[in-house]
């Protein structure tokens, strides 16, 4: 058992610089249920160490072609199986997959810092319509000790309309509609005599916030303040999920979470790829319908929605899926950066399909700072069409 | 019935209960029942999540405990609750009787005796046939608070109760734990279960599982089906259908005394199948005439 429990810790350290996070705890585990399982056909050797090592869906690729690459050598595993048991059946022939960048890094060490991608996004860039996009990274200003102070006190002062909902957990309170059955018996058995009643009352939660925002060219006077905003979010209170999208849809909020603003927003540059393009508005939501609404969308999110609307692809789908957007969030918010006018006209089509189905509309004249962001959002809104029966 | 001590025992138990599992999910659910691990699987709706927990209480023999998740589940639903009636008229009665020692009486009314055991409990029990099967399902629609606490929970199969102290199982339940990844279980938890994505079966597998789910369906018409389905999982639909629907559609056309796919039958009962209004649209119709012609020409190429 030696030799393979140090395979197995060796197995794992790679799965571990392939960004895999294999803790201590999984390799034993790993061990473990090996020796109860023995080590038969590769099949179940693979799925073995799979059950215990992979904890999401989408660590699976990585596993996939780590296991291929190291297990590869027949003999290696030959060897292996001859420590475990005297007669085995011979292992058929790793098929040799083509490396991930990430893996070929963590088995052969490569000297270029590697990137926090997931793999997710790897399945992204195969997708290729570069003809008609513009792809380019993006350089940000640091932020200045002034700026970080602003976008601190700002964020505090970020007030969502409806941005608390009740959830179905409750509190003690002295006026609370639901009796508390427990706390009463407990008086009561104090006092004796009449009991006296205990209340509860619902507690309230902020809703989880998903916000959509908008990152092509005519966007782009914007990006900086918006990554800031994105940023403070993010950092500012739980369950935000942050994708940007131009001509394709990026989640970036893991990227986000990075407490230095600096770090966080050179790691979300690196990470998009279509800054300052053209923006395909319906195409992208239809992804985000299809990929992600499921999942971020439960417990009644909010979306805010940050765009000027203007769509290289003249509103073409758009309609029915920021319809089905609107009926699987909570609330939603659009906020519109262009207007430069008082008198708003909704002339481009692809804001006359989206119109009809916000919640919430806020045009916003001059995006100067992260306060004058932040107070247009905290306003009583410009205009809240009552949210229709679904 | 005892735990299977191979992984090939585990496929056989499986078949036993009607369930037609590949080698990947008999792996872990093997490691899952050898090594006492709770059994954490993911996957999309109708993939036969449930079913498992079902199939495996069933072939061990096992009772079956289910805790149906849902939002603002806690403690007094899903571990126990003191039974408040009682207990309000156990007071009256020995006020009534005169007993002055408050005390006491306190001791009295949170004994076991009024206590409800609720499904989290009632799987640490010691029961006669063995540790049940303790079916967590939809994990994903509670909150953080109770994933948090299902923690302690699952790592030492033991629960609190502040008047009693600590209950703890004598053998732990088997634990099977489901999510349909409507958000992410928290990775604290994650690590204490061995995980696995539970896929929409391969065309094999989703026919041997028609022919064991739904056996009146003509084989003709099942082979029909099923590449019917599996063409319409490889669309980039909403929600692809699930061999849960797929068994719905092949007992509607067999209902209808159907023997082979046709366009018209089809566009009539896609009902069955698809479940959004934007997916039925998308494929009745030219797709779904589309799709039956692909599968007509690759089954007469497999002649």
């Amino acid at each position: 058992m030696g030799r393979l429990a140090e395979n197995i810790v060796h197995f794992a350290r790679v799965l571990r610089r392939a960004g895999l996070p294999v803790g201590p705890r999984q390799v034993l585990d790993a061990v473990e249920a090996v020796e109860a399982a023995g080590i038969g056909a590769r099949a179940d050797f693979y799925w073995t160490l799979h059950a215990t090592l992979v904890k999401r869906r989408d660590q699976h690729h990585i596993f996939d072609q780590a296991f291929h690459v190291f297990w590869r050598d027949p003999k290696l595993l030959d060897r292996m199986m001859a420590l475990m048991l005297p007669e085995l059946k011979t292992p058929p022939g790793a098929p040799r997959e083509e490396q991930s960048r990430r893996l070929a890094e963590a088995l052969f060490g490569d000297a270029k810092p590697r990137e926090a991608a997931e793999p997710e996004l790897e399945i992204d860039r195969s997708e290729t319509f570069s003809a008609e996009e513009l792809l380019q990274t993006k350089d940000f200003e640091q932020m200045s000790v002034a700026e970080l102070a602003e976008a601190k006190a700002a964020i505090a002062r970020l007030r969502l309309t409806h941005d608390e909902a009740r959830i179905r957990r409750t509190r003690p309170a002295a006026r609370g509609p639901m009796i508390d059955m427990r706390a009463t018996l407990r008086a009561s058995l104090r006092a004796g005599g009449v009991i006296p009643l205990k209340r509860r009352t619902f507690r309230r939660r902020r809703p989880p916030l998903v916000v959509l925002c908008d990152i092509s060219g005519s966007m782009s006077a914007y990006s900086r303040v918006f990554l800031h905003f994105l940023h403070a979010l993010t950092n500012d209170r739980d369950r935000v999920h942050v994708f940007l999208f131009g001509t394709r849809l990026t989640n970036v909020t893991r990227e986000l979470r990075h407490r230095d603003v600096d770090e966080a927003l050179a790691r979300v540059a690196a990470r998009v790829e279509d800054w300052d393009g053209g923006t395909r508005i319906g195409e992208t939501l239809r992804r985000f319908n299809i990929d992600w609404a499921r999942r971020v969308l439960g417990q009644g999110a909010t979306v805010l929605l940050v765009t000027d609307g203007l769509d290289r692809d003249a509103g073409e789908g758009l309609g029915p899926e920021i319809a089905r957007l609107h009926r699987r969030a909570r609330r939603l918010i659009w906020l519109n950066p262009l207007l430069r006018y008082e008198r708003f006209e909704p002339k481009s089509l692809g804001i006359r399909a989206l119109l009809p189905h916000v919640d919430e509309f806020r045009p916003v004249h001059n995006i100067a700072s992260l306060t004058a962001l932040i107070e247009a959002l905290s306003q009583a809104p410009a205009r809240m069409p009552e949210r229709k029966a679904a | 019935m005892n735990l299977p001590s191979t992984i090939d025992e585990t496929v056989e138990l499986l078949a036993r209960g009607a369930y037609v599992a590949d080698r990947s999910l008999a792996t872990v659910i093997f490691l899952a029942l050898k090594m006492g691990r709770p059994l954490l699987l993911e996957g999309e709706a109708g993939v036969g999540k449930t079913e498992i927990a079902k199939v495996l209480a069933e072939a061990l023999g096992r009772r079956l405990i289910r805790l149906q998740c849902y939002e603002g589940l806690d403690t007094a639903a899903a571990v126990y609750e003191w039974n408040y009636q009682a207990q309000m008229i156990e007071i009256r009665l020995a006020e009534a009787e005169g007993v002055e020692d408050r005390t006491e009486l306190g001791k009295d009314v949170f004994s076991e005796r009024f206590l409800i055991r609720r499904p989290i409990l009632q799987a640490l029990e010691p029961t006669v046939e063995g540790p049940p099967v303790l079916l967590i399902d939809e994990l994903d629609r509670t909150d953080e608070p109770f994933e948090a606490y299902l923690l302690e929970v699952l790592s030492d199969f033991q629960v609190t109760v502040p008047e009693i102290g600590t209950i703890k199982a004598a053998e732990p339940p088997i634990v099977i734990v489901t999510s349909n990844r409507t958000r992410e279980i928290h990775d604290a938890l994650k690590r204490r279960c061995l995980f696995h994505w539970v896929d929409y079966p391969d065309a094999e597998r989703e026919l041997a599982i028609l022919k064991l789910k739904a056996p009146k369906t003509p084989e003709k018409l099942s082979r029909d089906i099923v590449a019917f389905v599996q063409a319409l999982r490889s669309l980039d639909l909403y929600k692809s259908p699930g061999i849960a629907e797929t068994i719905d559609w092949a007992e509607a056309l067999t209902a209808l005394d159907a023997v082979a796919l046709d366009k018209e039958l089809v566009n009539d009962t896609l009902g069955a199948l698809l479940k959004y209004q934007d997916d039925i649209a998308r494929v009745a119709g030219s797709e779904a005439a589309r799709l039956l012609e692909e599968i007509r020409v690759a089954a007469r190429a497999a002649d």
